[in-house]
């Protein structure tokens, strides 16, 4: 287990003061000027060198997406934008940092837009977090008053950080729905190219990062890319935030080292799986979009938290959302309220997403109980493949994962209920129209 | 998608206060010249609250004269996103999660409670007080099942805690949001496992 000493978020369950005067005790802000006085190069060198992936779900390297961004600036500024629109289910990480360390956030705002030259930040919050808002507000006018960030401040480099705000739209995570909601039209993703460093928030270049990807940047900078380099493994380093939710005996949010056993973390931290290890039925290791594991030697028993431990499994680390089901838990069921949920949440732009989505929630509503031909097993699957790959953004393949996961592991369940309806003959229910 | 159109009986006219005036004027000014539009939730937002929680049209129509959009533009961006309420909700709006994580630790309990205390979903009841829908991740599923109610998070709920808080706040009494059992936030129940050796700071 990871020692206490080397852990990021030291205020991660708000037993201590959020603001300045703790947030310094704890080692924030320390060393800032000298980092930003090192130049655009040695941020995005050092970032590279610590292995650092982005923590949003999808795990690109961050130092690279930095040099991404334009060398020089031209007529046209550059934009940091950090997501903070966590709606992926089962994370509730990032809510953490910016209610309990938020100037870990801001500070990281400040030397993530030295690297790239960006004077102006926007940190876009989904809008249920009100709370969370207030907090990190506060921390960002903290960080004005004392001169930290603004305009001819301590550090040397001119910043402002703008604090945006969204109204219930998970599609407002994927980065560039996220920019077109910022410039206050509906969360539509674009297509791409051009990239967002080309042409992101306003036409301007733009680099969009997750909330715990810049708090953990002034931190690896403090510390050294060598010690963000050492946790983990290779091409997996660093520490992570884990949530664990679901049948556990005390489901918490827990920052560890990557690459972590599955096993370790939930006996560990979250007091084991409700009834024990042998009563695992299957886990979704990275939130909801992401395939599940079934428990198996092969599988849940032996996975290591990380992007490499998760792929090897078929499956991907995502945010690090632990989703636990035991054997209690009606399986299709609970892919199918998954299905509500992409239903309820396309954007509508494209029409395999936009029709898809109401359609396999449909067809699995009615596996769970059983109402289905076996043909349909496969046509599902069918549709599945029909919908990832044909859509605009990455939300049609993270809706089609979960049900890929459900038929590539539970196919015999899904079978077993349809034989055992066929045996009990029920009238034939009135046929709903799709809405 | 969800579809969603505005209530039939609107308000006749909207227009923010004067103190909404001034901060939406300095909302608009944190964003670049000709970029006005980028502040069309945080004001349709204030204008949601000043309507008592809804929005009618015609607050929809004066927050595109105030950014010089067009009116189609506001109304695609208040239809689209679900945190506005296009007909009016009760005094306290109980907004349910009922994703997969608050699902697989009791939520369809909850919304039981929701059903037989308060109606159909989006339904007010008769005093004004209630209403409830059933909404998708909410972001706290270490604390499932959960539910925000107006601002606040109520979260680690069970039935009986979920019945208690209504009665609070049917009472006219503020419960106190967070966990409603004895846990430190986010963190195991019990205690920490991690952040146990750091000097207090």
């Amino acid at each position: 287990m990871l020692d206490d000493k080397d852990r990021i978020f030291r205020n991660l369950y708000g037993q201590d003061d959020w603001g300045l005067t703790g947030a310094r005790a704890r080692g924030a802000w320390d060393g800032t000027k000298g980092f930003i006085e090192k130049g655009r190069d040695w941020l995005v060198n050092e970032i590279k060198a610590s292995g650092q992936r982005g923590r949003g779900g999808a795990g690109f390297a961050t130092g690279l997406k930095w040099s991404f961004m334009p060398k020089l600036v031209g007529e046209r500024p550059h934009y940091l934008v950090v997501n903070a629109d966590e709606s992926e289910p089962g994370t509730c990480k990032d809510r953490e940092v910016m209610r309990h360390d938020p100037h870990l956030l801001v500070e990281g705002c400040l030397i993530a837009g030295a690297a790239m030259a960006a004077n102006t930040a926007y940190i876009y919050i989904r809008g249920e977090f009100v709370r969370e808002r207030e907090r990190l507000q506060a921390a960002i006018d903290q960080a004005y008053e004392a001169k930290l960030i603004g305009r001819n401040n301590v550090h040397g480099f001119d910043f402002d950080l703008v604090l945006h705000h969204g109204a219930g739209a998970y599609i407002c995570g994927e980065e560039t729905a996220l920019l077109e909601s910022l410039e206050g039209k509906k969360g539509m993703p674009r297509l791409k190219p051009p990239f967002p460093a080309n042409m992101g928030l306003y036409g301007c270049p733009t680099t969009v990062n997750n909330v715990e990807t810049i708090a953990q940047v002034p931190d690896i900078l403090r510390r050294g890319a060598a010690w963000f380099a050492g946790i983990g493994r290779a091409n997996n380093t660093g520490t992570k935030l884990y949530c664990i939710s679901g049948h556990v005996e005390r489901p918490c949010n827990v920052e560890d080292a990557m690459g972590t056993p599955l096993r370790e973390l939930i006996d560990r931290h979250a007091g084991g799986v409700r009834g024990g290890w042998d009563n695992l039925l299957a886990v979704i290791p990275g939130g909801s979009s992401m395939p599940m594991i079934p428990a198996g030697p092969d599988q849940a028993d032996t996975l290591l938290m990380d992007f490499d431990g998760c792929r090897d499994k078929k499956s991907a680390l995502g945010t690090a959302a632990v989703i636990v089901m035991d054997k209690s838990t009606d399986i299709i069921r609970a892919m199918a309220r998954i299905s509500y949920f992409y239903k309820h949440e396309s954007c509508g732009q494209c029409t395999p997403c936009r029709e898809g989505m109401g359609w396999m929630w449909r067809l699995l509503n009615r596996m769970a109980e059983g109402r289905a031909a076996k043909a349909e097993i496969d046509m599902l699957y069918e549709v599945t493949t029909q919908i990832e790959g044909h859509t605009i953004c990455a939300f049609g393949d993270g809706a089609a994962w979960p049900v890929q996961g459900l038929l590539r592991h539970f196919r015999p369940e899904i079978e077993r209920r349809i034989d055992e309806y066929t045996a009990n003959p029920h009238p034939e229910p009135i046929p709903v129209a799709a809405e | 998608m969800a579809a969603r159109r505005l209530a039939e009986d609107q308000p006749a006219s909207f227009a923010f206060t004067a103190e909404n005036l001034a901060w939406a004027k300095e909302c608009i000014a944190k964003y670049p010249e000709g970029r006005q539009a980028s502040a069309v939730i945080p004001l349709l937002w204030r204008a949601q609250e000043q309507s008592g929680g809804w929005l009618p049209q015609k607050a929809i129509e004066h927050v595109a004269e105030l950014l010089g959009m067009a009116r189609i533009r506001v109304l695609e961006v208040a239809t689209f996103y679900t945190m506005f309420n296009l007909a009016p909700v009760g005094q306290f709006h109980v907004q349910l999660c009922g994703t997969t994580p608050c699902m697989l630790r009791g939520s369809d309990a909850l919304k039981g409670i929701c059903e037989r205390r308060i109606g159909e979903q989006l339904h007010v009841t008769d005093d004004g007080k209630f209403s409830w829908i059933e909404v998708e991740c909410l972001g706290a599923c270490v604390n499932a099942p959960m539910a925000q109610i107006n601002y606040d998070y109520y979260e680690d709920l069970t039935p009986v805690s979920f019945e208690k808080v209504l009665d609070e706040l049917a009472a006219g009494r503020t419960p106190k949001p967070g966990p409603q059992i004895d846990r430190q936030l986010s963190a195991p129940v019990g205690g920490p496992t991690t952040l146990t050796t750091l000097s207090k700071t």
